[in-house]
């Protein structure tokens, strides 16, 4: 028997939702938790899922329109059913223009099993769970509309202003259990509508206010100015790749990261101006390449200093950047293995960053910013080829690295990426 | 502290009784000569005599009315029947006299009897003869009823009913007579006071309420799901009227569920009782629904596989648990 499907409560607090989009077009094939349509709420462009099974017969409204939940949108039942009941009912229902909702949420999931090929009442509980897994926002309240909770949770909502709403029940038809709440992330800082909460006040540890003391002593003092350069990273992209097949019968590999640094160091060699620290009236040019690599750790950041950077294979680079950022991590590193860099590395392109600029790490000269590889359209003697690019952004010390300084080195660091041979000039 | 049988607990609660006060008397079927249908009352004849420890025919609506009668005027009678299946013969005279009369006679008339005997299912004894009988005699406002799981809980709670002005229902567990259990030493004596719960076994995650007989089902079953990581806290209520719902209260705003296990059928008695007053008093705390384990809703069968499905299991107990618990 067909059906009319009225326009779901989408989030707790949805008082209507425009009809974005229909997914599904009359006379197509709707499964359970198929996506009918996108609807938008107050919170967000939500998933409409069918809780039934059928051929959608009847769209009721267009896109566009914006609606109180329960309004009729859409008739499903069997390919070629008589519906004219069913619309004659929904154009009585528009033009009594009744306050009361004729089909609801509720009565959709429990007269499922009666709809069309019979879904199982199980199935259908499952589907909207399904259904809320992409919709963490609906919650338990996309079963029935109402929030199910213990009488135990409801007391501790009120204590702690939870709205339970924003709650995932883990409990039979998904009741909200306590030790739903117990783990209730935002526990405590959850709003009630209206009510405005103060922020939550944490004492800062020790190693956030190293990083802001340093951080913010580095931005006020250097002055920073940015170099960025683009390069075809294919040629070293291939080489890791050949040193790790090289390397796999030790079970030892290297990252693209491990080559950069490599390339980094054999560049500040090559422009040793870059490899400088201001120190007051001085200028420290220093005769080491220690790269300072930036690890972030648990609530903050470290900078393991990998020594002699240039001296050093790239295998055996990867074994102590490897090594040195595992014990940054679990915070078991010496003063003295992260103080005394050169030159910093930062590296977010596990993140997509496409470029940034980094913070010099005082009293480093520079820091270089590395991006992620993108797959990307590049012309090529007037022929459009795939290319893999990375983009690389220097964060230079004006005091000592004038901008042709800067360039330079990053031309040097370009020339030795793109063509891997030339580290071992 | 020594270790005793339950029937023992009991025997030394009535020597007691009746070496302190000349008023108290037994009264039954087989409780003299013969010393006892279940061997309670063994050894008493010879200290008392016959005007003390009374045969009396098989007629239990005769002889709980002569001990009516008799508490009356001014004696303390212990009533005992043979099993608590026969006191429906003599259910006119316990609740339209017994409960009544104190009433009646606006005060002016105590009757301090204490009828007694072993209740529930025992092994094979079929529908008639394995009543659990807390739901009928708990409904009757005028009397107390008790039910001890310990033989310590069982001599403690019939030395006071024996003092107790009021009429009560003691009912024994028919397979509990040889369970062994602490009591205090001969000489010390302990009065464990009427309407007051225990704290069976001390647990963080889980109440479960029970007595009688299911109560060494609980604990068995509570020890195997604190191997699975869930530590039951078991309160034993011991009086079922008047009850004493405090420490159940205490305990499941501390758990915040419940499970009450019980022997007699689920419709209503001290169970449903129990699950409906926990339910107002701690709604608040609950993160669960109340559930009850109890003795199925048949009359009992003879065949020995169906009574062992119809008696509470440990299975069914730590179904109940978990269910509560929302856990696997």
């Amino acid at each position: 028997m067909a059906k009319i499907i009225g326009l779901p409560k989408l989030s707790p607090t949805m008082e209507e939702g425009t009809l974005v989009a229909w997914i599904k077009k009359e006379g197509d094939e709707v499964e359970v938790d198929d996506l009918l349509a996108e609807v938008e709420t107050d919170k967000a462009t939500m998933e409409f899922r069918s809780f039934d099974r059928g051929v959608l017969l009847k769209i009721l409204v267009p896109e566009g329109e914006t609606l109180e939940p329960d309004v009729p949108v859409a008739i499903v039942g069997k390919a070629g059913e008589d519906i004219s009941d069913l619309l004659t009912q929904v154009a009585t229902r528009s033009a009594s223009a009744s306050a009361s909702a004729p089909v609801s949420a509720p009565e959709a999931v429990s007269a499922a099993g009666a709809v069309t090929e019979s879904v199982a009442a199980a199935e259908s509980v499952a589907a909207t769970q399904s259904a809320a897994e992409s919709a963490p926002e609906s919650a338990s309240a996309a079963v029935s509309g109402r929030v199910l909770s213990s009488p135990l949770v409801r007391r501790l909502a009120r204590e702690r202003s939870i709205d339970l709403g924003s709650v995932r029940g883990s409990g039979p038809h998904g009741r909200i259990v306590k030790r739903d709440v117990e783990s209730y992330p935002g526990a405590p800082v959850t709003r009630v509508s209206g009510e405005r909460l103060p922020p939550r006040v944490e004492k800062a540890s020790s190693m956030r206010r190293t990083i802001a003391r340093r951080l913010t002593e580095s931005m006020q003092t250097i002055p920073h100015y940015y170099l960025t350069i683009d390069v075809d990273i294919a040629p070293l992209s291939d080489a890791r790749k050949a040193m790790n097949a090289e390397l796999e019968a030790a079970g030892r590999k290297v990252s693209l990261n491990d080559l950069i640094v490599k390339a980094a160091a054999v560049a500040l060699q090559r422009v040793p101006e870059v490899n400088a620290s201001w120190m007051d009236k001085e200028i420290h040019y220093h005769q080491v390449v220690d790269i300072s690599i930036a690890v972030a750790v648990e609530e903050g950041l470290m900078t393991p200093v990998l020594r002699d950077a240039d001296r050093k294979g790239v295998a055996q680079i990867a074994d102590e950047v490897r090594e040195l950022a595992g014990r940054a991590r679990d915070k078991k590193l010496q003063p003295e293995e992260m103080t005394n860099g050169t030159f910093s590395i930062s590296n977010l392109g596990m993140f997509g960053i496409e470029e940034f600029t980094a913070v010099i790490n005082p009293p480093e000269g520079a820091i270089l910013a590395v991006g992620t590889i993108r797959n990307e359209p590049v012309v090529e003697a007037g022929a459009i080829v795939p290319g893999r690019r990375m983009r690389f952004t220097m964060s230079c010390d004006h005091r000592i690295i004038d901008g042709a300084t800067g360039a330079k080195f990053m031309a040097a660091f370009k020339r030795i990426v793109e063509s891997p041979l030339n580290m071992l000039l | 502290m020594r270790e005793l049988r339950y029937r023992e607990a009991l025997r030394e609660a009535m020597l007691e009784e009746m070496r302190r006060d000349g008023n108290v008397f037994l009264m039954g079927e087989e409780v003299g000569h013969y010393q006892g249908a279940y061997k309670v009352s063994e050894g008493l004849l010879d200290e008392f005599g016959e005007r003390r420890v009374i045969d009396t025919p098989i007629a239990e609506a005769g002889f709980a009315g002569v001990g009516i009668g008799a508490a009356m005027v001014g004696l303390r009678p212990i009533i005992e029947f043979m099993t608590w299946n026969f006191s429906f013969v003599a259910f006119d005279q316990i609740i339209s006299n017994a409960a009544k009369v104190y009433q009646m006679s606006a005060g002016a008339i105590q009757v301090p009897i204490v009828f007694r005997g072993p209740n529930g299912a025992a092994k094979q004894v079929a529908s008639q003869h394995s009543h659990s009988c807390a739901p009928f005699y708990t409904s009757i406002p005028g009397l107390h009823v008790i039910q001890p799981s310990t033989p310590r809980d069982a001599k403690g709670l019939l030395k006071s009913a024996i003092r107790s002005n009021n009429p009560v229902v003691f009912l024994e567990g028919e397979t509990l007579y040889g369970v062994m259990g602490d009591v205090p030493d001969e000489g010390v004596e302990e009065l464990i006071p009427i309407g007051q719960s225990r704290l069976a076994r001390p647990g963080t995650d889980c109440t479960i309420v029970t007595w009688g007989r299911p109560y060494y089902t609980v604990l068995a079953a509570a020890e195997r799901l604190a191997a699975e990581g869930i530590e039951c806290e078991v309160i034993d209520p011991r009086t079922l009227r008047p009850l004493d719902t405090a420490l159940m209260v205490q305990s499941v705003k501390k758990t915040n569920r419940c499970v009450v296990v019980h022997e007699h059928w689920p419709y209503g008695g001290p169970g449903a009782e129990i699950v409906d007053r926990l339910q107002r008093e701690a709604f608040d705390y609950l993160d669960a629904p109340l559930e009850r384990v109890t003795g199925l809703d048949v009359p009992m069968p003879y065949a020995l596989n169906l009574e062992d499905k119809v008696l509470p299991t440990e299975e069914r107990v730590i179904d109940a648990v978990k269910r509560v618990s929302y856990a696997k």
